[in-house]
């Protein structure tokens, strides 16, 4: 039973991935990115009941928090403050990065297997997922434009990390999943203060405007 | 002899009830938008009417655009007779396998296709080009989602991933097989020419892609091209139906289980078919720049099917 949800909220986890390559609206990106955050913490609840560890039951309920709540209002903030909801012009078209994101999921299956083949377990052997929305996310961050769209790009490769964490590991130490919250935290911080910035300078944010460093 | 037998009344039922399924998704959806809508019986009082009709055929067409309606009912016809749709046990269980279906369902396709260029008017072109870029697409999405469901069996043949589903229901639902049902349900809109792909209804020759292809027939031709369209619908959403709610189907040839099979399929048939029109009404079609995007989408579906089914399971 325990395998079944397990693997069901791995596959909710990649399909939340492809969605946000999928979907144009920024809005829509950031309720993805809310539905992979729970099944983020979803992932990490079924282990700490699996094993029965406070530990990872702490680190699950700080990742819910910061994934389900903390950062999908933050970008929600951004968003409201600037004009623009929709991915135009990514780089790579949409139907191209999906079918991008299938070679990328297949390469991270294709790469993960003599990692499987160390401790064959059905944790282990969802691994894989984790390292594919990774890809997927330096895809996204690599071919979108707006900076909403890449900071998701971010976001996703941090969730990648952290599932694969959980999932090859069975957990990562509370010290850790902290000092790497607090960054994520910063960087979205970060991105509130710039996006502002960019769009008060070019009335866009569209971070290819960004060509040089000025005083 | 009774296989055979089975499969020819299992054509004979599917081109009955084809035109039946057509009339009642047209009779739902004109009853959601508040219209009264024709009779359920309407297409067959239409078919009985152009099939009395002499067909005429345009000046410069060859051979064909005289073959293509023949072909088209000829596949149909073999297809609804071989896939399992009352009984898991065809007369060619072993050969009928999904490669097969798939192959005819696109022989069946490319041969309208060739009809639609063999006029030589811009229509018929412009259709044909489109249907082709549409079938290019949903095909793979095809096989790969019923891969998804053949590698929990071990084989692929439809016969016998029905009959796996309806004697262990349990496996029907994992991850892996709603993700296929998803990309089957993109792939089968898409192959069928319903909305968001293709609007059936459209009087605008612009955005028509079947309606475009066919524009040139008339009489016993267009009837011929009609059927067939309802028939090939019938089949998808009854292979859709079958593989994913596997129950009511027989797995021995007993006369009181395959009555009670056709009873259940038919029912089957008919709540996907409002479902579809009842969907329908809420949709616009797609421009066709975005429609290779939906059917990209479908076909990762269907590949994230098979790897979850492949090495999560």
């Amino acid at each position: 039973m325990t395998d079944q949800l397990l693997n069901l909220a791995c596959g909710l986890f990649l399909l939340t991935a492809v969605g946000v390559l999928w979907r144009r609206e920024l809005a829509a990106l950031i309720t993805l990115l809310t539905v992979q955050g729970v099944a983020l913490a979803g992932i990490a609840v079924l282990l700490a009941v699996d094993q029965r560890h406070a530990e990872t039951a702490g680190v699950a309920l700080a990742v819910g928090i910061l994934k389900i709540a903390v950062l999908p209002y933050l970008l929600r903030r951004i968003l409201a403050r600037v004009p623009e909801a929709r991915e135009t012009a990514p780089l790579v078209n949409v139907a191209t990065s999906l079918l991008a994101a299938a070679a990328l999921t297949l390469l991270a299956y294709a790469a993960a297997r003599p990692l499987i083949d160390l401790a064959p377990s059905p944790t282990a052997g969802a691994a894989p997922v984790g390292i594919a929305v990774m890809l997927i996310g330096f895809f996204l961050a690599a071919t979108r434009r707006r900076a909403i769209s890449q900071i998701v790009g971010v976001l996703l490769i941090d969730n990648g990390i952290a599932a694969v964490a959980f999932l090859a590991t069975g957990g990562v130490p509370l010290l850790v999943e902290l000092g790497v919250s607090a960054d994520l935290l910063l960087a979205v911080l970060v991105l509130q203060v710039l996006t502002t910035r960019l769009h008060a300078a070019f009335g866009g944010t569209d971070l290819d405007d960004l060509r040089e460093l000025h005083d | 002899m009774i296989p055979w037998l089975l499969a020819a009344g299992q054509a004979v039922l599917v081109m009955l009830v084809a035109p039946l399924l057509i009339g009642l998704m047209r009779a739902v959806r004109a009853r959601l938008e508040g219209r009264a809508g024709g009779r359920v019986l309407q297409p067959w009082r239409e078919l009985r009417k152009q099939l009395r009709k002499e067909p005429l055929i345009p000046a410069d067409a060859g051979a064909f655009f005289t073959a293509a309606p023949a072909v088209l009912v000829a596949t149909s016809v073999l297809v609804a007779a071989v896939a399992p749709f009352l009984s898991t046990r065809g007369p060619l269980s072993g050969v009928a396998d999904l490669v097969v279906v798939v192959g005819l369902l696109l022989l069946g396709a490319v041969a309208l296709a060739l009809a639609g260029l063999d006029t030589g008017t811009a229509f018929g072109g412009m259709g044909a080009s489109r249907e082709m870029i549409i079938a290019a697409l949903v095909e793979p999405t095809l096989l790969l989602a019923v891969f998804a469901l053949s590698t929990r069996v071990g084989s692929t043949d439809l016969g016998a991933i029905v009959a796996a589903g309806a004697t262990r229901p349990a496996e029907v639902f994992t991850p892996a097989s709603a993700l296929a049902a998803a990309a089957l349900a993109l792939a089968t809109l898409a192959e069928a020419g319903r909305l968001p792909v293709d609007n059936p209804a459209t009087h605008l020759e612009l955005t028509m892609v079947h309606e475009a292809m066919v524009l040139e027939y008339a009489g016993r031709d267009l009837a011929l091209v009609e059927w067939a369209a309802a028939m090939r619908l019938t089949i998808l959403l009854g292979l859709l139906a079958n593989l994913f709610i596997p129950w009511g189907v027989a797995t021995d040839p007993h006369p009181g289980a395959l009555a009670v099979a056709a009873g259940v399929f038919v029912v089957k048939l008919a709540a996907l078919g409002c479902l579809v029109a009842a969907g329908e009404v809420f949709l616009a079609k797609l421009r066709l720049f975005r429609v290779p995007e939906l059917l990209a989408g479908s076909f990762v579906l269907g590949l994230l099917a098979v790897v979850a089914s492949s090495v999560l399971a």
